[in-house]
């Protein structure tokens, strides 16, 4: 019961300290936090537009997040959701081009989105290899993974795929786009929000329903909780292992759904901005739980844009420092009650 | 003996965590110059009580006088202060330093910057070991050392600081017998000396054997303190556990059925080239209960891993283990288990549960492939509820709570014969290995897994029995093999395996023999 209650209340905590101490720094800056939160808001929950980037931007966040949480389960910590989107996007663009414009929708958008998948699975499985073969620390590889994949895509956009004189490829064709959210509703926010964010809480429910209900879900969880144990039981942690992070990297890589079937249409130069880092956010805040894990992201979701909206105000920097604070707060915290737990 | 001052004196000394009451107003007098033994089951407050009389913990109330003086620790630096020393169970010694360093470590004799003298410190120290019969080589690095003899660093190091009092826990787990003579002759020594010991123990022969008085302790209350001259096994039993206990179990003789694990020449070397099996043989029947007796660390943990499928593949194996013309070495654990082989390893948490798990989800832990249990992609959770119901009250395991708690809040007995009550009813049982099936259990447990052992085995199954408990293994045994440096070295058939249980301790120094 106490221990169930402190799972909720140390996001929680953590969530308002650090709110607390962007205002304070807000406040030192010279603005007033009320005003800027106030701007903030109004400029994201005031307008059709702003809604739809807040949701557009949570929608990236739920992918890389579970894609986060998903090899947290094995204690695979996945660093390399960043790499893995932008593997994922790559291919998902270079797809599309190649695919002619008339195709049907219904095959030119799960070709393009198993693309995605795809990319981005084999690029997680690269750091699972490793790891499972030889021993390399998870964090290490999929960070220098990371460097590979924004280098790799880099060359190949400048060098091969872009249209001349721009930084970002060839539009795909009409049919593997996904419809964007005005025209699935008949509004006209005009944001770049699209069907994806649909996609996103079922992969999420997806997951959840995997990790909670499946009996691969109840292998993976024994094999991240108790590996030794796991092998005497007949479970293949090592196979566990690569498992979770492709599955890992199949979610980040399907945030290209949102990013380039919903909204760019093509692949282009710092297309990412970073949002498999804010995935590792998204994760810890939920405690790597999925269904919780869509309401972190929207929250991150909110900060990213309405941090963008009140950069007259305040420096947009300053919305990092309260992410970055925010899971401080909830790592410092949890190893403070598991100290004063086996204490 | 005992006049003036007692050595420690604990009054009404209560201390409880959340709703448990770990000690319930216990009042304990050890006497100066004595062996004071403190028995009790897991859970029944023992090590709360030593952990506040070494200042680890502070008591809720009551007070403690040691020496005639009241006092009040805040840290064990002060209880050490006071003259109080405890040995854990687990070493606190660093494996990387000299038994010298590891002894002054922490009260190291110069200041910050003074270089210490580490030549004439191990003078001293082995000074101080000869004069206590604890020979060391006070210059050898710790992890050269063997179990026994760290154990001699940890002794030293009280005796180092000068305590009066030395707070022993389970000290003679992980020795082998004569070890444990050896153990308890330094320990009658240093009582006469003047110095006091509390023993912490669950092995009432070791607690008649070497301690002056014995005090009892069921469910955090003080059951009584007794001189040991004037106490009986049974007695401190039924004063433990609160009733009547069958100190063993019965075990009808039984013909054995046909062979069915056949090691021959079984050898194993580690990757980094230590051999732990020399060419070990044995063979084992159905209906029987082979009972491989021997000192942990000669070889038992290797044969574990072998018959279930987990030993290091980058390891040197040679020989055969055959079940039924497959070779077990080859196959991995899935494979074993679909044989109708079942492990219960050593480290029960470690390898046999997952704590965090819910009783229910631990129940299938292993047997998650059978098929009776699946239903869709998931599994089929009334009749998982059902089965763990059913075998919660067979095996008469008592969760804590409602529902399905994690497993980790059951106790140590509840949580093996969980394991046990698994594993028993594995469809196509052939062959049980069990390892150290009752460690960390308490009486009554043990009295119950014991009886389910022997019922196993008059259903037919082959059981392979690993223990360090001598008394375990020959209560439960159709035949006995020696363990020592990776082999059987002798075997005891089943003639003299009844005939040993008749005879008790003498048949338990008779293989105590064959094993050292």
């Amino acid at each position: 019961m106490s221990r169930k209650n402190l799972r909720l209340l140390v996001p929680l905590m953590s969530l308002l300290i650090a709110l607390a101490a962007g205002s304070a720094i807000i406040a030192a800056t010279g603005a007033s936090p009320a005003e800027v939160f106030l701007r903030m808001a109004r400029s994201t929950f005031g307008s059709g537009y702003g809604i739809g980037q807040v949701l557009f931007r949570a929608t990236t966040l739920v992918f890389t997040g579970l894609a986060v949480a998903v090899p947290f389960k094995v204690r695979l910590f996945n660093i390399g959701a960043e790499g893995q989107l932008l593997a994922g996007s790559f291919a998902a663009a270079l797809c599309g081009m190649a695919l002619p414009a008339a195709l049907s929708p219904i095959v030119g958008i799960p070709a393009a989105l198993l693309a995605a998948t795809a990319a981005g699975a084999l690029w997680a499985l690269a750091a699972g290899w490793l790891k499972v073969r030889h021993g390399v620390n998870e964090v290490i590889s999929t960070i220098m993974l990371n460097f590979i994949a924004q280098a790799v895509t880099g060359y190949l956009l400048t060098n091969r795929f872009a249209v001349p004189s721009t930084v970002h490829t060839p539009p795909m064709g009409e049919g593997s786009c996904l419809p964007g959210i005005d025209a699935l509703l008949g509004l006209s926010w005009h944001s770049p929000a699209n069907l994806s964010s649909l996609l996103a809480v079922a992969v999420a429910g997806a997951t959840a329903f995997l990790l909670a209900r499946t009996r691969y879900g109840y292998t993976l969880n024994a094999a991240g909780l108790n590996p030794e144990g796991s092998r005497h039981a007949g479970i293949d942690t090592d196979a566990r292992m690569l498992g979770a992070m492709a599955l890992g990297g199949a979610l980040a890589g399907l945030g290209a759904g949102n990013l380039v079937l919903g909204y760019k249409h093509w692949f282009e130069a710092g297309l990412t901005t970073g949002a498999g880092f804010m995935g590792i956010a998204v994760a810890l805040l939920a405690g790597a739980h999925p269904v919780w894990l869509l309401l972190s992201a929207l929250l991150f979701g909110w900060l990213d844009y309405g941090g963008l909206t009140v950069n007259t105000l305040v420096p947009k920097e300053l919305f990092m420092i309260v992410q970055a604070l925010t899971i401080l707060c909830i790592i410092s915290f949890r190893g403070i009650s598991s100290e004063s737990h086996s204490g | 003996m005992q006049e003036g001052y007692a050595a420690a004196r604990l009054t009404e000394i209560s201390k409880s965590f959340g709703s448990f009451m770990a000690n319930d107003r216990v009042s304990l007098t050890v006497a100066r110059g004595s062996i004071h033994a403190l028995v009790g089951e897991n859970g029944a407050g023992k090590s709360t009580l030593s952990n506040i009389l070494y200042g680890l913990l502070k008591p809720d109330s009551g007070s403690i006088e040691v020496g005639g003086r009241k006092v009040a620790f805040d840290s064990p630096r002060q209880a050490i202060g006071a003259g109080i020393g405890m040995v854990h169970q687990h070493f606190m010694l660093v494996p990387t330093l000299t038994v010298a360093e590891n002894i002054v470590l922490g009260s190291e004799p110069a200041g910050l910057f003074r270089p210490l003298s580490m030549r004439s410190l191990e003078r001293e120290i082995a000074e101080l070991s000869r004069k206590h019969g604890m020979e060391v080589d006070p210059g050898a690095k710790l992890s050269t050392l063997s179990v026994g003899e760290q154990q001699r660093v940890e002794i030293l190091k009280l005796l180092y600081r000068k305590a009066s009092i030395l707070i022993l826990d389970e000290p003679t787990a992980v020795l082998s017998p004569p070890e444990t003579e050896r153990l308890f002759s330094t320990l009658r020594s240093l009582a006469a000396e003047g110095r006091s010991v509390v023993l912490i123990t669950h092995k009432l022969d070791e607690v008649l054997a070497v301690s002056d008085t014995v005090s009892v302790m069921r469910r955090g209350r003080l059951a009584g303190s007794l001189p040991t001259a004037s106490a009986s096994h049974r007695e401190l039993a039924q004063m433990m556990v609160g009733r009547e206990v069958l100190l063993r179990t019965e075990n009808p003789p039984q013909e054995p059925g046909r062979l069915l694990l056949s090691i021959d020449r079984a050898s194993y070397g580690t990757p980094d080239g230590r051999q732990r099996l020399q060419e070990l043989s044995l063979k084992l029947c159905a209906g029987e209960v082979y009972g491989i007796a021997g000192v942990e660390g000669n070889g038992q943990s290797e044969l574990l891993a072998l018959l279930d499928g987990t030993w290091e593949r980058n390891g040197r194996f040679s020989g055969s283990i055959e079940l039924e013309g497959r070779q077990l070495h080859e196959l991995g654990p899935t494979e074993i288990a679909d044989l109708g082989v079942s492990t219960i390893p050593e480290d029960r948490l470690r390898s046999a549960v997952v704590p965090e798990f819910g009783i229910a989800e631990n129940l299938l832990f292993g047997r998650h492939r059978e098929k009776g249990f699946h239903r869709g992609p998931g599994f089929d959770r009334e009749r998982l509820a059902r089965e763990t119901q059913r075998l919660l009250s067979a095996y008469d395991v008592r969760p804590g709570g409602d529902g399905n708690p994690p497993l980790s809040s059951l106790s140590g007995g509840n949580q093996q014969k969980l394991v046990l009550a698994r594993e028993l009813e594995r469809p196509g049982l052939k062959l049980l290995v069990l390892a150290q099936p009752t460690r960390g259990v308490d009486i009554g447990a043990i009295e119950q897994i014991h009886r389910r052992i022997i019922e196993a085995r008059l259903r037919g199954v082959a059981i392979l029995l690993v223990s360090s408990e001598l008394e375990e293994v020959i209560a439960l045994s159709t035949r006995i093999g020696c363990l020592f440096d990776g082999a059987i070295r002798h075997e005891f058939g089943e003639e003299e395996v009844r005939r040993g249980r008749i005879e008790g301790s003498g048949f338990e120094k008779e293989i105590g023999l064959h094993i050292t």
